[in-house]
């Protein structure tokens, strides 16, 4: 560049730069075929099956790989569409044929992965040899599934896939429809595999190989993740949306600037607040769906005095103040689990407690423990969600002083958090757990059951509930099902170790052109059905 | 010769700074294996993921691995975003330097005019001016300006583009030439992507510069009064020299040292510290980046960019150093 022209250049950029700070974008040709996301985090791993890839990592999955099987859609109460756990659909697979000790999968014949090669068997059987070999969590999920060593995974021919169950499950087929199996183009896989790293787990981490719907243009970590549609795309209706773009935006008062500017299409992890606010205003879609199997609960180490005695804990979920935290923490974002009837009449989890704010009958409860007088505990709980669990821990710790219980205020760093719960010595902790496969033993086998996993931050190992839990795993005869699942919810309300609160909505909220949002399990984001009128 | 001397003094900082991020990095509370393992992780899989990482050895055997590391120009690889610390650095840091440094010279073009015109007229309606604002701007939080500013100028009024980071979402970034967008828009003529970083820049520019100039006029404003106050120019005064000359040549040649180094300060500040500016704005900067990681207990992360910014530092001092010499005989006859 000459000087003069450079002269030029920078005085004409700096007077446009001076005369208007109104330089706003004018490309507003693409927008209609472009989708922009915005949220706190993004993937930190493109693979599923990665070491410790994150939530956001599924939604990036499941938008660039099929799956074998999908769920199908439905309505919701309130008239919004919402994944259908009972009903499967074809995704790679056509068609399939369940026999009593094994599924036969029919492939379909049409389906490419992004590079053009043709989906095989051979490919499935390596996703699913992948999955139950490689170790954490993609391994636990496909034993949660009964499937547990690749010789159930067999080629029949290039389209037709066979897998032998271990025992019967009633999980193997949901499990096949969670983001973690998705199917992997494993000819391109190979190529990038090592002696060291048999499954091309390094090189899967920051390039995709699916067959899905949207395949990935750019990805800055961090920062930005920018999709292009996949034209070729055989497993459903080919996407309306030609590009999405998901911005990674820290501040939740500039993502809610953005979508209430109108920048932004759709915008994730909204604090419960401001979601409140923009429902009422009305200008922009809100829609906040009950996350399925999911509770924010209270738990209370039963093996820490005097969270021993029973009537303390009853004393305790007497004190709560359920309805100060529905409004006050919440604005309304959840469902209330509690006063609820005295009964439990349903096999369906979660539901209400019995338990309301009655600080009587807490104080009463208290003396008769031996502890008129109160007595002086911690209560923990994540900073990595601070936004609401620092109000709901203010709350229950004004609530206890008042029947003469002194609570102190423990807030765990995000990193932390895990470690702290797995030491298992936290006396009172909020959380809030929820499982992908709904069924309520899938959740109880996590919380309540004896073999004290790491979410059984209380402690609680009772041969009872042990008993009612395995039962109800294996059950085959609907009416024994039933009754173990009433039994042992049952018995989680009676023995109190763990007091649930309310189940948080997912929430999202979106620009009123934005068509077709789908709520599923996964908690994130379905770009495929997803339109811009 | 005096450069040399002062790249010698600055190795034994430099491997300071390395033994204790190490062993920092390692007193972090939080188990990173636990972290990483996911939800649902048994106790073996956080074993596998623990061996994995390397974190089961003894610390010496760790810190030795890491110098070899070091010695390739290997700062090893980000566990919360999978990608090898040094590249990620590499490409974080021009993001901040550009906001840092346009940030400095904004807030340097106000603060040294500002506080020699103070000084000069201590007590007139300009130095109450310059006392007003050094104080709010040192006053007011980084992350409340910012937010103050985008919803005056985005929110409201919507002169400012969206807080989106370095470019809006449908410019494409230039060609990298230097990894400052100001820079690589021009090299390529592309005027459109020029247009739009800089429009980008102006808010996050702005509430730093607010914060920064409070120090830089404070200090400037100070030492000219010391220096306006001295002998030398009272002989100046004395012997009829024009006012002028005696303000900048006479006494703000002698008021600039402390300012230069006032400058050096804030330069690190505005280039490493400007965490809560860079996660108002979505800036992808290197500040933002140890945040993240030191909440993850990303140890890898933490240490380059420690490591990095220790380095920045030493290079900084280095040249201030150069700086002195230069306004400052005396420097250089000491040396």
């Amino acid at each position: 560049m000459k000087r003069r022209d450079f002269l030029k250049l920078t005085t004409a950029t700096a007077a446009g730069g001076l005369t208007g700070a109104h330089i706003r974008p004018s490309r507003a040709q693409s927008r209609k075929d472009t989708l922009l996301i915005v949220s706190e985090n993004g993937p930190n791993n493109l693979d599923v099956m990665g070491v410790g890839t994150n939530l956001q990592g599924s939604e990036a999955s499941w938008n660039t790989y099929d799956r074998l099987m999908t769920y199908g859609v439905k309505k919701d109460a309130n008239g919004n569409d919402h994944y259908d756990s009972d009903k499967f659909q074809p995704e790679l697979a056509e068609s399939w044929d369940l026999g009593d000790m094994s599924v036969t999968f029919k492939l379909r014949k049409d389906a490419k992965f992004h590079d053009g090669a043709a989906v095989t068997a051979k490919d499935v059987k390596w996703s699913l040899d992948r999955a139950v070999t490689v170790g954490g969590v993609p391994t636990f999920q496909m034993a949660a599934g009964s499937m547990q060593k690749p010789e159930q995974f067999v080629v029949v021919d290039d389209h037709t896939f066979r897998i032998d169950f271990l025992r019967k499950d009633r999980l193997t087929l949901p499990d096949l429809a969670v983001p973690t199996i998705g199917i992997f183009n494993s000819g391109l896989a190979k190529q990038h595999a090592t002696d060291k790293d048999p499954w091309a787990m390094e090189w899967l981490k920051n390039n995709e190989a699916g067959s899905g719907a949207y395949q990935i243009e750019k990805w800055t970590p961090g920062q930005e993740l920018v999709y292009r549609r996949f034209d070729e795309w055989k497993s459903g209706s080919l996407p309306k949306i030609q590009r999405v773009i998901w911005r990674m935006v820290p501040s939740p008062s500039n993502r809610r600037a953005l979508i209430e500017r109108g920048d932004a299409d759709v915008s994730f992890d909204l604090p419960p607040k401001d979601v409140s606010e923009l429902a009422e205003e009305k200008k922009l879609k809100v829609v906040g769906t009950p996350i399925d199997n999911c509770i924010v609960y209270i738990d209370m180490n039963v093996k820490t005095p005097p969270f021993d005695k029973l009537k303390v804990r009853q004393a305790i979920a007497y004190a709560i103040p359920y309805q100060k935290i529905m409004d006050a923490a919440m604005f309304g974002r959840g469902v209330p689990m509690f006063g609820g009837p005295a009964e439990v009449s349903a096999p369906v989890w979660p539901q209400p407690t019995p338990y309301v704010t009655d600080l009587a009958k807490a104080k009463q409860l208290l003396a008769e423990a031996g502890l008129a007088d109160g007595f002086e505990t911690t209560l923990s709980f994540d900073l990595g969600i601070a936004v609401t669990n620092e109000p709901i821990c203010v709350l229950v710790q004004e609530s206890l002083a008042q029947i003469g219980i002194k609570v102190a205020l423990s807030k765990i760093p995000g990193a932390n958090w895990r470690a702290e719960l797995a030491k298992k010595t936290l006396p009172m902790v909020v959380n809030l757990f929820g499982g992908w496969l709904l069924t309520p033993e899938y959740f109880f086998f996590w919380n309540y059951h004896g073999q004290n996993s790491l979410f059984n931050t209380m402690s609680y190992q009772n041969p009872a509930m042990d008993k009612l839990i395995n039962a109800a795993r294996f059950e085959e005869d609907p009416q024994k099902y039933k009754e173990e699942i009433e039994g042992f919810i049952s018995l989680a309300f009676a023995d109190v170790p763990r007091i649930p609160l309310f189940d948080p909505f997912l929430d999202v909220a979106m620009q009123n052109n934005v068509t077709g949002y789908q709520y599923w399990f996964h908690r994130r984001l379905d770009y495929r059905p997803l339109a811009k009128t | 010769m005096l450069v040399v001397r002062r790249l010698g003094t600055a190795l034994p900082s430099v491997a300071g700074v390395i033994v204790v991020t190490f062993l920092l990095t390692r007193a972090l509370p939080g188990d990173p294996a636990v972290y990483f393992a996911g939800i649902a992780a048994t106790q073996e899989a956080v074993e596998q993921i623990r061996h994995q990482m390397g974190f089961d050895r003894s610390l010496p055997a760790q810190f030795l691995d890491y110098l070899g590391q070091l010695a390739h120009g290997d700062l090893g690889t980000s566990l919360t975003t999978g990608q090898p610390v040094l590249s990620e650095l590499l490409t974080r840091l021009p993001a901040s330097a550009e906001l840092g440094l346009t940030a400095l010279c904004l807030s340097v073009a106000i603060a040294v005019p500002l506080g020699v015109a103070a000084a000069t007229r201590p007590g007139s309606l300009v130095d109450h001016a310059c006392r007003i604002i050094t104080t709010a701007g040192v006053s007011l939080p980084t992350f409340f300006t910012g937010l103050l500013l985008v919803y005056l100028f985005y929110y409201l009024a919507g002169w400012a583009p969206a807080p989106l980071g370095r470019l809006d979402v449908f410019s494409t970034a230039p060609p990298r030439w230097s990894g400052f967008y100001l820079i690589d828009s021009l090299v390529a003529h592309d005027l459109d992507a020029f247009r739009a970083s800089l429009a980008q820049l102006i808010l996050p520019v702005a509430t730093l510069a607010i914060f920064s100039l409070a120090p830089l006029a404070r200090i400037t404003r100070a030492a000219m009064l010391a220096a306006l106050g001295s002998e030398f120019v009272r002989t100046a005064r004395a012997s009829g020299l024009p006012r002028r000359r005696i303000v900048f040549v006479y006494a703000f040649r002698n008021a600039v040292l402390p300012v230069i180094t006032t400058l050096g300060i804030v330069c690190s500040f505005l280039i490493g510290g400007s965490v809560l500016v860079e996660k108002v704005f979505a800036w992808p900067g290197i500040g933002s980046y140890a945040v993240e990681a030191m909440i993850a207990s990303d140890y890898a992360s933490v240490q380059g960019f420690v490591l990095m910014m220790a380095l920045l530092y030493v290079l900084l001092n280095l040249c201030i150093d150069i700086v002195y010499g230069l306004v400052d005989p005396r420097v250089r006859l000491e040396a």
